[in-house]
């Protein structure tokens, strides 16, 4: 039941055998903007686990920032390595979250929204206001990139190809985490609280477990785009910026695993081709959001759905 | 002992008192009838065993031991799992995922497990333990439906299905014959009769008189939140006390 189709396994093996050469065909910049979507992708499919509880939170960004500062902080006053600092800013961010669980899962909802802005800001302004050890507005700058066998991960195409493998693997485990049983209590949970809590699902361990699991992977993505930038300040986790994850993931569509990722990918690369209408470009943007949401209220993915229904809704059933 | 022994529950909601100072045993293997007219307090005492609520005074054992102030999902893991009223179960899952949530005591897993496979016998037994289940409530045909699309009856037997998977000691149904037809009423019966002869012991809080009589050998009443009468279902008819609860003053 889990394993998936040949079909789709050869459109995946097609798409990373596409972005794996994608980059020698780019200009420098886009070389940048591919890096950072697919660092994005992992943000949105981490974002989408945590929603699968129904609780939409407003700390993601920051969350990726505990990532982010986690591993500048290790790797440059503790020499630690890139590869050791990785897996720990993940685990960082996720005892972050586990910690956060208490106070915010006794909210849902609205309330949990607000409660989880308002703890996000806080450790914003911690970033901002202690500046031994994360240097203030300006952040701390200066944060080595990976080391390995001599690779030079300052050159883009190399870091590309690291973050598509970290990124894989990644959406790889996330994958299987919905697929497993975990998965289907997590969206029990969501569907139906009360009626799991009656056969026996602690809900709050669950709303709690999926904060946990998506701020690991988060705070992995703020360690990828962070030690590519060289550069963590407290403006790149913003409420901005939780606005566009919030965007990606309601436009792409959050009832397939794919949805989000369509959302990120679509958007950013339809910004980055409006570029050149600078000053506009926030109003067109905006329009695609206001056109996407009412015409395609279940998301981007709903577009095949959709497609199929008009072209092969008089064909019998076989 | 009692399997069950609730002790001068008192349940208040501000100046309310929904419960006042109930008590009453339910004995291992039985199947009983807690009825009662409206606001009678009914519900509340079954929020009470299930652990939705805490009683504001008084006790209630489950083979001796307290139970209250635990979690719903801590009850459910000793072994007291209750159904809704109305249809609730998972409308957006199929007939199968809803039943394997219900195993989740059996076959929960933590995120190393799952991710490396190591859970694959315990996920094996949550799957047969389900298609038993759906076997045993007559839904194996319709596994693969929504819950959503099923008819009346049949979301009625999924809802206990989801409950009897995990394996209960005593389950608590709450109206489960209400809004059916006589022939649903009927198969829906047959079915608790069959639940109860599986080993499981049965708290039946229902309107549907006639299901009441047909399936309970013993009969607690409630009324205005105290407990008015108990007895088998021909004391419990002929009861004058009960009678005027149902009926209201010079009825008989």
């Amino acid at each position: 039941m889990l394993r998936a189709k040949p079909k789709s396994l050869a459109g995946i093996g097609g798409l990373l055998l596409l972005l794996g050469i994608l980059p020698y065909f780019l200009k420098y910049h886009h070389q940048d903007f591919l890096i950072f979507l697919i660092i994005n992708v992992l943000v949105v499919v981490s974002y989408r686990l945590v929603t699968l509880t129904g609780e939409w939170s407003l700390i993601h960004a920051v969350m990726m920032g505990v990532g982010a500062y986690a591993s500048a902080i290790l790797t440059k006053s503790f020499d630690l390595s890139f590869w050791l600092a990785l897996p720990l800013a993940g685990v960082v961010a996720g005892a972050s979250a586990a910690l956060l669980s208490y106070p915010l899962f006794r909210m849902t909802q609205f309330y949990f929204l607000i409660g989880s802005f308002a703890a996000g800001e806080a450790i914003r302004l911690c970033w901002i206001h202690f500046i031994y050890p994360f240097g203030g507005t300006s952040g701390i700058s200066g944060i080595p990139p990976p080391e390995l066998a001599g690779i030079d991960f300052l050159d883009p195409i190399s870091y590309h190809y690291l973050v598509m493998a970290i990124v894989s693997i990644c959406l790889i485990t996330l994958y299987r985490i919905e697929k497993s049983h975990i998965g289907l209590i997590l969206h029990a949970v969501h569907w139906k609280a009360p009626l799991a809590e009656s056969v026996g699902v602690n809900t709050w361990r669950y709303r709690s477990l999926a904060f946990i699991i998506g701020s690991f992977f988060v705070g992995i993505a703020g360690t990828l785009k962070v030690h590519y930038l060289g550069t963590v300040t407290p403006n790149q986790f913003g409420i901005g910026f939780m606005v566009f994850i919030l965007i990606w993931v309601i436009v792409g569509g959050y009832g397939k695993f794919y949805g989000a990722i369509l959302g990120v990918v679509i958007l950013s690369i339809l910004d980055e081709s409006f570029r050149r209408f600078d000053e506009i470009r926030p109003a067109i943007y905006g329009a695609i959001l206001i056109a996407s949401i009412m015409f395609l209220p279940s998301g981007l993915e709903s577009i095949p759905t959709k497609f199929r229904a008009r072209f092969f809704a008089s064909k019998p059933a076989a | 002992m009692a399997l069950l022994d609730v002790k001068d529950v008192t349940k208040q909601f501000g100046g309310l008192t929904a419960l006042s100072n109930v008590s009453f045993k339910i004995n291992e293997g039985e199947i009983r009838g807690l009825i009662g007219p409206n606001g009678a307090g009914k519900s509340t005492m079954f929020k009470n065993i299930a652990g939705f609520y805490t009683p504001t005074m008084g006790d209630i054992l489950f083979k001796g031991e307290s139970i209250i102030g635990k979690k719903p999902s801590e009850v459910a893991r000793r072994g007291v799992v209750r159904t809704f009223q109305e249809t609730t179960l998972f409308q957006e899952f199929t007939v199968y995922q809803n039943v394997l949530v219900g195993c989740h005591l059996k076959a929960q897993t933590d995120i190393f497990s799952a991710l490396l496979g190591l859970d694959k016998e315990k996920q094996r037994d949550a799957h047969t333990k389900t298609m038993e289940v759906l076997d045993f409530m007559g839904l194996t045909n319709r596994k693969d439906q929504l819950g959503s699309e099923l008819p009346l009856g049949s979301q009625r037997a999924l809802a206990i299905a989801i409950a009897l998977v995990s394996d209960p000691v005593l389950l608590c149904m709450d109206e489960p014959f209400a809004g059916m037809n006589s022939e649903e009423t009927n198969h829906m019966m047959n079915l608790t009769r069959k639940v109860r002869e599986s080993g499981v012991t049965i708290v039946l809080v229902e309107h549907d008189m006639k299901a009441v009589m047909g399936l309970c050998e013993y009969i607690t009443v409630l009324n205005f939140g105290t407990l008015l009468s108990e007895g088998t279902p021909d004391e419990i008819r002929h009861d004058p006390r009960v009678i005027e609860a149902y009926l209201g003053q010079g009825a008989h």
